[in-house]
């Protein structure tokens, strides 16, 4: 079910938090490539709402997805205070729209919970594992299998 | 596995270089004006071609190749005329070697028909010469081998000689060999026991000894391969000849032990490779030795060291550099932006280092599109055999004359140019040229011809296909067009317009009657493979004197000539070559149809006026016109549309980013680009916009509904 994760430890690995409104999510360390500023994007014509644009990486058109729409968020202001996680899926580069990135934290497998049986909320979808801290603080981990549809389905 | 897979890849593009080599040698020979060095050249080339083939076990290949080459071996040795019959045996059979490398490419075995129809061709043509070589069949082929082209008298041969286990286990013995060896001439033996193992490590089971004899003798080279008749199988062997005048000083050569004959081989002047390995060589009678390179000129290396020096290089990586330097002109840009702001664009100094750097930007820019950039003879080369072969189906005799071969485009252009030009030539040699009956009646020449030519022209490539034959006959395409109902009966047409009528989807002007039509594909699909290459198809033709069908083609893929466009706060690129002309409308030229529907007259016709900030869902209604620009753009089928913007920036080359690559496919945009501030540009496809608009009028509306 994970996907690409990088062990350090047995049965543990890392993962990149990050808010969107007041929740916190997390994917794994994996898949990013890198976290950048949030810059004006380029419009596309006949998108889903949640894709925000095309944005220049050295060269590289990628494709900007607000997770705070795409979650039912509701679409997000952004400020030059957001940022953008690049992220590499399925050989394809696509840039997630969030708030703010908190930290990078080791989680180990066995924290994962299963998510609660909400069915009605969207985000329910897009969410494989609840992980709770001492704290009381949850991290929600966020599958970008789901997020990301097919190619040919989000095209048009 | 995986090692041997690469080699064979090797292979296979050293055989596209030889048979580019044994087609442009037989086009010489051809043209009557020959030296015997094209002949040498040729016939190398099928020899090299052969030796690869054997190393890899490619039986059919290999049978075909070692025909070829014993009938052009006849013809070095003058023991062959070279009659227009035979000419065009070889002609037919070098196209048939490619078909077998192309079908050894895709380890296809299947019987190839022509190959069986050739081999007998050659065969016939061995035999009219060969008088010791009656028999027609195929298989005792080692007969010819050595009785033509006798050695003179006197001669060194150089034999290497590897036993293999099997010969010690078959009770022959080298010892045997080399007494009888010495019964032919003078022998000289050196023993290489280098491979020799400790003796802990040694085995009866794999011999290390090898022998290097050279041998001075009048016996003919049959004579001295018929020592090893027994054993040749049974050990790794190889004899070469040395010629006393030309003799090479490189002893490595001499020493032919490679077990497979490559290229390098080849070109010594000297020297002539023996058999390759048994083992390798599934047909060993097919790749038995022969006697040959006596007639082998010095001049033959020179003649090859003249071509230049050329490394292969993985086309991922040009890609990627020219990426790079991509980035490297938009940040070149973004500089002269932030200095212009800094308010530093008027120092002379900055002025002249910047000025540099961008000469210098566009420069390495230029070098790496010619690296790309590769002549456009490995098409040219293709068309001598469509046209061969179109010539053969219809009956007529064509000649192709190609000019320009060495006009240079892009690499990806080359190979999605093949296909239109092979379908341009045969529409040339099919429906252009009359048959010989007519041509003689109006006084030509039995022989048509077909001139394919490029050239560059301002800027961009121009490939021209003509033909000397008889014209469009436009009354005829016009009635057709008329019965196809592609045009309104009695409609004024200019000949060009009736010209232009044979790009039309669904217009053919024969009907599938002869063997090369009924492939059901028009020139429309010609038209629309060379503007998917941003290029464009024009047609001029004289009654009576012939047709010019003109391509004209970009110098590259990578970079196109845009329009820069403002929509609403986006910039977008609209490609130069849909443009016709840019205007601001007035009340007298604009019209309203219905409720939304507006019109724009244009030059007497009525063109519909698309808004764009609309069909890419940037504004929910169609702007005022007047407070836009206009921009008449016209598609390949000649519809034509008016694009309706915010304003126009200004025209420059923009780099092709795929925006397929990380998202997926946008209706009415082809590509991206990204700007000289660092900004991606969407870059507009207008066939797609004007195709998709007025075939689907609730298609605005749809977009915007689907933008939220």
């Amino acid at each position: 079910m994970l996907q690409t994760i990088s062990h350090n430890a047995q049965g543990k690995h890392d993962v990149i938090a990050f808010k969107l409104t007041d929740q916190d999510f997390c994917i794994d360390i994996g898949l990013v490539r890198e976290i950048r500023g949030w810059s004006p994007t380029t419009v596309l014509p006949h998108a889903p709402h949640y894709v925000r644009g095309v944005i220049n990486l050295r060269g590289s058109v990628v494709t900007v997805v607000d997770l705070s729409a795409r979650l039912g968020f509701g679409a997000s202001e952004p400020t030059h205070r957001h940022v953008v996680i690049i992220a590499m899926h399925e050989g394809r580069i696509v840039g997630l729209l969030a708030d703010l990135v908190s930290d990078i934290v080791t989680i180990s497998d066995d924290s994962i919970q299963a998510v609660p049986d909400i069915a009605s909320d969207p985000a329910h979808e897009f969410i494989t594992g609840m992980i709770t801290f001492d704290d009381g603080r949850i991290l929600r981990k966020i599958d970008l299998m789901q997020l990301l549809p097919d190619a040919p389905q989000y095209g048009g | 596995m995986s090692d041997m897979d690469e080699y064979l890849e090797m292979f296979f593009v050293e055989c596209d270089e030889l048979l580019e080599a044994v087609a442009t040698g037989l086009r010489q020979m051809d043209e009557g004006t020959y030296e015997m060095e094209t002949v040498h050249a040729v016939f190398r080339a099928v020899h090299s071609i052969k030796g690869g083939a054997a190393a890899f076990g490619l039986t059919d290949l290999v049978s075909f190749a070692h025909k070829f080459e014993t009938a052009l071996d006849l013809l070095r040795s003058s023991a062959l005329d070279l009659s227009p019959q035979a000419m065009a045996v070889f002609h037919r059979s070098s196209d048939c070697l490619a078909d077998l490398v192309a079908a050894a490419r895709i380890s296809d075995t299947r019987e190839n028909a022509l190959r069986e129809e050739l081999l007998i061709e050659l065969e016939a043509l061995i035999g009219e010469e060969d008088e010791t070589e009656a028999d027609v069949d195929f298989v005792p082929l080692s007969l010819d081998l050595g009785d033509f082209g006798g050695s003179p008298v006197g001669d060194r041969y150089v034999i290497s000689l590897m036993a293999e286990a099997d010969l010690y286990r078959s009770g022959n013995d080298p010892a045997a060999l080399i007494r009888a060896l010495e019964k032919l001439g003078e022998v000289r033996v050196t023993l290489d026991a280098g491979n020799v193992p400790v003796l802990s490590e040694w085995s009866a089971d794999t011999p290390t000894l090898r022998w290097q004899i050279e041998l001075e003798t009048e016996a003919l080279l049959s004579e001295v391969e018929a020592v090893f008749e027994f054993v040749e199988d049974r050990c790794r062997l190889s004899i070469a000849t040395i010629d006393q005048t030309t003799e090479d000083p490189d002893p490595d050569l001499r020493d032919s032990q490679d077990p497979e004959p490559q290229d390098s081989d080849m070109a010594e002047p000297a020297i002539t490779e023996g058999t390759p390995p048994a083992q390798t060589s599934p047909a060993p009678s097919a790749a038995a030795p022969r006697p040959e390179g006596r007639a082998e000129a010095p001049g033959a290396k020179a003649a090859e060291a003249t071509t230049t020096a050329t490394i292969r290089v993985n086309l991922d990586r040009v890609d990627k550099l020219m990426n790079m330097i991509g980035e490297l002109v938009i940040k070149e840009a973004m500089l002269t932006q932030v200095i212009q702001t800094a308010g530093l664009s008027e120092e002379p100094e900055v002025v002249g280092a910047l000025e540099g750097l961008r000469q210098l930007a566009g420069d390495i820019q230029e070098s790496v599109m010619a690296i790309r950039a590769q002549p456009l003879k490995q098409v040219f080369q293709r068309m001598h055999r469509i046209v061969r072969e179109a010539a053969d189906a219809t009956g007529k005799q064509v000649r192709l004359v190609t000019v320009g071969e060495q006009t240079e485009v892009d690499k990806t252009m080359i190979e999605r140019l093949i296909d239109p030009l092979t379908h341009m030539i045969r529409n040339s040699v099919d429906h252009g040229l009359e048959d010989s009956v007519r041509r003689h009646r109006s006084g030509k020449p039995q022989e048509g011809a077909i001139t394919l030519s490029a050239a560059h022209k301002s800027g961009r490539v121009q490939i021209e296909v003509s033909d000397d034959g008889g014209g469009i006959d436009r009354a005829r395409v016009r009635s057709i067009a008329e019965d196809k109902g592609l045009v309104v009966p009695g409609a004024s047409l200019t000949p060009g317009e009736i010209d232009s009528l044979l790009f039309l989807p669904g217009f053919s002007s024969k009907d599938e009657v002869s063997a090369l039509s009924g492939r059901g594909v028009g020139l429309d699909v010609v038209r629309r493979e060379i503007t998917a290459l941003g290029g464009r198809v024009t047609i001029a033709s004289t009654e009576g004197k012939g047709t010019t069908f003109t391509i004209s083609l970009p110098l590259t893929l990578a970079v196109l000539e845009g329009m820069l466009i403002q929509l609403d706060d986006q910039t977008l690129v609209l490609p130069i070559t849909a443009v016709q002309e840019t205007l601001r409308p007035d009340h007298a030229t604009l019209h309203h149809i219905g409720a939304t529907g507006r019109a724009l007259l244009n030059r007497g016709e009525l063109i519909p006026i698309i808004d764009l900030g609309c069909t890419f869902g940037l504004r929910p209604a169609p702007g005022d016109a007047h407070n836009g620009v206009l921009i008449v753009v016209e598609t390949d089928n000649h519809k034509r549309a008016a694009f309706q913007v915010d304003a126009i920036h200004d025209q420059r080359q923009v780099v092709i980013k795929s925006l397929e690559e990380n998202y997926g496919r946008v209706s009415g945009v082809s590509a991206a680009t990204i700007l000289g501030d660092g900004k991606i540009a969407l870059i507009i496809d207008p066939e797609e916009i004007i195709t998709s608009s007025t075939s689907d009028h609730g298609r605005d509306r749809m977009a915007i509904a689907a933008n939220g």
